[in-house]
């Protein structure tokens, strides 16, 4: 009897090593895997404008059209294929899928990752297989606070930086602050945002009291309880780190019942929702971006023709996710270029881990210095403003911006250590 | 039987010995589909009796962290006591649900199952020392003081996955055509006459409960050391729900279904996410109907047809 | 005083949307004995339909109480598109299966449709906020609520209102009674069981749509929203008992209220309260609350 199955097992052995099969690849193009979340939640407001964002910027980059100092064909002279991955499934799939990307795609480079969890369980991977992985939007600063990484770089400023920015502007602008609550979701992204937060704010202004903090479940959708909750225990300031989705929602179902009446959002991701919902948004809501993206990029050549080039191809204006990946793409263009000047040849990972650290580079949304974490992870200022309608367009006023070694720890001391010990060597103007 | 035996052991090493050939990747997947492949054959267990728990996800994920809070806190990276680990703790807490599982049936069986799965997910998302739903780097393995360092880490996973699921699978034969093996079927077809015959249901229900909370442990620890990173994701009740896919889709009908279908699970997977990452969803969707369409017993029933063709 | 007012509310509010949701649920697993998972995406598909349809309505300068109407045609019509395609397109050549099998089948039909409302809609948000901020707000002891949530809680009491009549006062009800009870014998009696099938599956369709199109107003529409919703259904619908239309009612009250509780009193077990309830029911009601007898074969 057991040599029927043993038939049946070579025949299934058989059936997996065709499936197995592989197509073959080879030129001399520069193949980069991009990783956005293109399905579920986070597609929408992340990673499918991120991946738009990388489709412009490509295209116009081996063109060899794009704006100066990257008006170079493609990255080093070579044509640049993107290899879009989703980053559905979760960090043990996605662990899996990089592997697949080196290994199987043969991409020169990686540049990808919205979620956090992505962010902690690939670089382990990256490293194993010395491949210059660059992480685009994540914002954990666990990242390269709890390891050393050769080969992982972060190009966007983390969730640290966003938090306590915001509660140093609440506390410059209402001088008479006294309570504050929260809302956030209930994941690492939301706890952690309320804890940087409220942590900061209770080291620059000890007497302020929390009134409730409330953590929905992630794509929850319905907030009628929270916004009870929220109405019955009222503060000045609600934080909230809401993105996408979750937060058009808050913002509808609060608005709808006057939640933002008597009290001010704070929305430290709130820009992405600026142009959707702009008759929606209360004015005087305190909006974030994640960094200086959006309307509080400066007015440079690069930034005006990023967002009109993006505005007139997919119709609407290009939000943070976006300007992150060109942020990821440009550093990795400049980190390749500088080091094969260096080497003046076809340049190492090596090499080019070389040029990447601490370097300094224009973005479109301004100075990115890759000062932290070895000179793996970038800083950037941080601009927070209120929302305002002016001639009836969205807007900002009372903006405010924030140096990044103000809202930053300094090399080799974790944001959470920091912000307990009061912030100290913190540099505000 | 013994002849049997020792066929499934070559073949085994065969897969060993295929390991060192493999590409990266594939020796990555095949290892994550094998420690998959071992919940599911758990699942099999209690299918067979009629069962299905949409919450295996609560042992794989239990067993997964078992060994990454172990391995990080009690200095203990030898992979095979951290597996060993991973199995007492899951049966030690499907001793206890168990008690309150094997009452039930049907449908209230799987939701129940899944509500203990949701509620361990909850717990895990606000530890926030454990990574909340980020989750935790597990600490690479060691193999009595044997350190596998880079390009061999992976592997070691895999030569674990590989035994394990091979000594698994030979237990999980031989149980099902033991006396209990076969009375679980009974149940399945109808508890009351099983019972009229003298054989504890609720008893025999709970060892299955048991014998699956075990292997899913097993899989979870296996999947902990392989991807060096957990999260709390493998008790979500989709994570549950894809094993109920895998089994239903390899069938349940042999033990080697479910590494089978496992495997081909994660095969069509990777390769839907690379031929069409914007729609990949529908390639999976499409694949498991036209299995329950054309292949209601799952891809074993494929082997099975062939290999009959071929004998007669 | 305040906080007793707001946790009734917040809780009956919240109730009444679950229940529109699980009713459709726990009617086609009356008749048909499918567990839907793909209820998930017809509520997706009826939030679709109804933001872009209103959007599209309210662009063309029409009085926007109109709007209104606009959300329950888009979702008896999306719903009953398809319901149909995929009951008469697929579901029919499956049924005599295993009940897993069927949950797992729908679970495909969830996994398609999602790259369906992908293809058809893309992965940007739809807003039709106008018709949830139309209808103003009432003040409750000093608490603002949005009276297009109030209106939810008379919708949903109709709904239920509407399945008990159809169920118990007309013929057609009857004889699904019947069909729900013992569908062999049902079937000897002379009843199309096959027609009982396609009309149940089509009006569950259209009320997991009609729930879609209902919470269109106050949140984002975006890929994703219908597999949110699938558990929290399952959830109200085991706890009332599988099948029954009243349970459902019961169970969505008990998840409402116990959920609204939490997030007054101890915002932290929010994420648990659901599966929590569940499994004190299940301890307690194996089969859930209100659970339909079923003969024990022998």
């Amino acid at each position: 009897m057991f040599t029927s199955f043993a038939k049946k097992s070579t025949l299934a052995g058989l059936l997996v090593i065709t499936a197995v099969a592989q197509p073959v690849l080879a030129a001399d193009d520069y193949k980069l895997g991009l990783v956005t979340f293109l399905s579920g939640g986070a597609a929408g407001p992340f990673g499918v404008p991120a991946q738009n964002a990388a489709k412009l910027v490509l295209e116009t980059l081996n063109s060899g059209k794009f704006h100066a100092p990257y008006n170079t064909k493609g990255i080093n002279g070579r044509t640049i294929t993107p290899v879009f991955v989703d980053e559905a499934g979760g960090a043990t799939k996605q662990a899996s899928e990089y592997r697949n990307l080196v290994e199987r795609q043969g991409v020169d480079a990686v540049i990808g990752y919205i979620s956090s969890g992505d962010c902690l369980s690939v670089p382990a991977v990256a490293e194993e297989m010395k491949t210059l992985t660059v992480l685009f939007d994540c914002g954990t600063p666990r990242v390269f606070e709890e390891n050393k990484f050769k080969y992982v770089f972060r190009t966007g400023p983390t969730a640290t930086m966003d938090n306590v920015a915001a509660s140093r502007y609440i506390n410059a602008e209402f001088g008479d602050l006294a309570a504050v609550s929260g809302i956030n979701q209930n994941y690492s992204f939301g706890q952690e945002s309320w804890a940087d937060f409220s942590d900061s704010l209770n080291q620059i202004k000890p007497d302020v009291t929390v009134s409730t903090r409330q953590f929905p479940k992630i794509y929850a959708g319905q907030y009628g309880a929270e916004i009870s909750a929220l109405m019955v225990n009222s503060a000045q300031v609600i934080h909230s780190s809401f993105w996408g989705g979750d937060m058009e929602a808050f913002i509808l179902q609060g608005s709808a019942r006057g939640l933002f009446d008597e009290q001010t959002a704070v929305l430290t991701t709130g820009e992405s929702a600026m142009y959707r919902l702009s008759d929606q948004i209360p004015e005087g809501t305190v909006i974030g971006a994640r960094g200086p993206f959006g309307i509080y990029a400066p007015d440079s050549a690069l930034n005006n023709w990023f967002r009109e080039a993006y505005t007139s191809r997919f119709g609407t204006a290009p939000t943070y996710p976006a300007y992150k990946m060109v942020q990821g793409i440009l550093g990795l263009k400049l980190a390749t270029e500088n080091a094969a000047a260096k080497v003046k040849g076809h340049p190492s990972t090596d090499d080019v881990v070389a040029a990447f650290e601490f370097l300094e580079y224009e973005g479109p949304g301004g100075k990115v210095s890759m000062s932290l974490g070895n000179g793996h992870q970038a800083t950037m200022e941080m601009v927070y403003g209120r929302y305002a309608l002016k001639d009836g367009k969205p807007g900002v006023t009372n903006v405010r911006r924030y140096a990044s070694a103000c809202v930053t720890p300094p090399e080799g001391v974790s944001s959470t250590d920091w912000i307990a010990q009061g912030m100290p060597g913190a540099r505000c103007d | 039987m013994r002849y049997a035996t020792t066929l499934v052991v070559i073949g085994a090493v065969a897969l060993l010995a295929a390991g060192l050939v493999m590409p990266g990747w594939l020796t990555f997947l095949l290892t994550l589909a094998l420690a998959k492949g071992l919940v599911v054959l758990g699942l099999l267990l209690l299918m067979r009796a009629g069962l299905v728990s949409f919450g295996q996800g609560l042992y794989y994920c239990l067993g997964a962290y078992t060994v990454g809070i172990a391995g990080s806190y009690f200095e203990t990276q030898n992979a095979l006591y951290l597996m060993l680990l991973a199995v007492v703790v899951c049966v030690a807490l499907a001793a206890l649900i168990g008690l309150l599982l094997c009452r039930y049936r049907d449908i209230f069986f799987a939701m129940f199952s899944m509500a203990f799965s949701m509620i361990l997910y909850g717990i895990l998302v606000k530890s926030s020392s454990f990574g909340s739903s980020d989750g935790f780097n597990v600490k690479p393995p060691l193999l009595f003081g044997w350190t596998p360092g880079g390009e061999t880490s992976p592997l070691m996973a895999y030569g674990l996955a590989v035994v394990a699921v091979t000594a698994v699978g030979i237990f999980a034969w031989h149980y099902l055509r033991s006396a209990m093996g076969y009375a679980g079927e009974a149940v399945r077809e109808n508890e009351i006459r099983v019972e009229y015959l003298g054989v504890s249901v609720r008893e025999l229900i709970y060892k299955k409960y048991l014998l699956a909370a075990g292997m899913a442990g097993l899989g979870g620890a296996i999947t902990a050391l392989s991807a060096g990173h957990i999260d709390p994701e493998m008790a979500y009740w989709t994570t549950s729900g894809e094993f109920v896919f895998i089994a239903l889709m390899g069938g349940t009908g042999h033990v080697a279904g479910p590494v089978l279908g496992s495997v081909l699970f994660e095969l069509i997977r990777t390769y839907a996410f690379q031929i069409s990452p914007y729609t990949w969803q529908m390639i999976l969707g499409m694949a498991l109907l036209a299995i329950i369409l054309y292949l209601p017993k799952g891809i074993w029933s494929l082997v099975d047809r062939v290999t009959k063709r071929a004998t007669a | 005083m305040k906080l007793v007012i707001a946790m009734l509310m917040d809780g009956v509010i919240y109730a009444s949307w679950l229940f529109i949701i699980a009713a459709g649920l726990t009617l086609i697993y009356g008749v048909m004995r499918i567990l839907n998972m793909a209820h998930g995406s017809f509520y997706a598909i009826g939030a679709y339909a109804g933001a872009s349809l209103v959007g599209f309505y309210l662009a063309g300068g029409y009085p926007p109480w109109g709007a209104y109407l606009v959300l329950l045609g888009a979702a008896i019509f999306s719903g009953a598109l398809v319901g149909i395609l995929i009951e008469r397109g697929l579901l029919r050549f499956m049924y005599g299966r295993d009940e897993v099998v069927m949950i797992l089948v729908t679970y495909a039909i969830l996994l398609i449709l999602e790259d369906v409302i992908k293809l058809v809609w893309g992965v940007d948000a739809y807003f039709a906020y106008q018709p949830y901020t139309l209808l103003g707000r009432t003040k409750l002891a000093g608490l603002s609520f949005a009276n297009y949530d109030i209106a939810l809680i008379f919708v949903s009491a109709s709904i239920c209102f509407l399945l008990w009549w159809g169920l118990n006062r007309t013929r057609q009800g009857k004889l699904l009674q019947a069909v729900i009870h013992d569908r062999d014998t049902a079937s000897f009696l002379g009843i199309n069981v096959t027609r009982m099938f396609t009309v149940t599956f089509v009006i569950g369709a259209v009320l997991g749509a009609f729930a879609g199109a209902l919470t269109a107003p106050g949140i984002s529409v975006m890929p994703g929203i219908g597999v949110e919703v699938i558990i929290l259904a399952f959830a109200v619908v085991v706890i009332g008992g599988l099948g029954s239309v009243g349970g459902a009612l019961v169970g969505a009250l008990i998840v409402g209220l116990a959920r609204s509780a939490s997030v007054h009193l101890y915002p932290d077990a929010e994420l648990f309260v659901i599966y929590g309830v569940m499994a004190l029911v299940l301890a307690f009601c194996p089969q859930g609350l209100f659970a339909i007898a079923t003969a024990r074969k022998i």
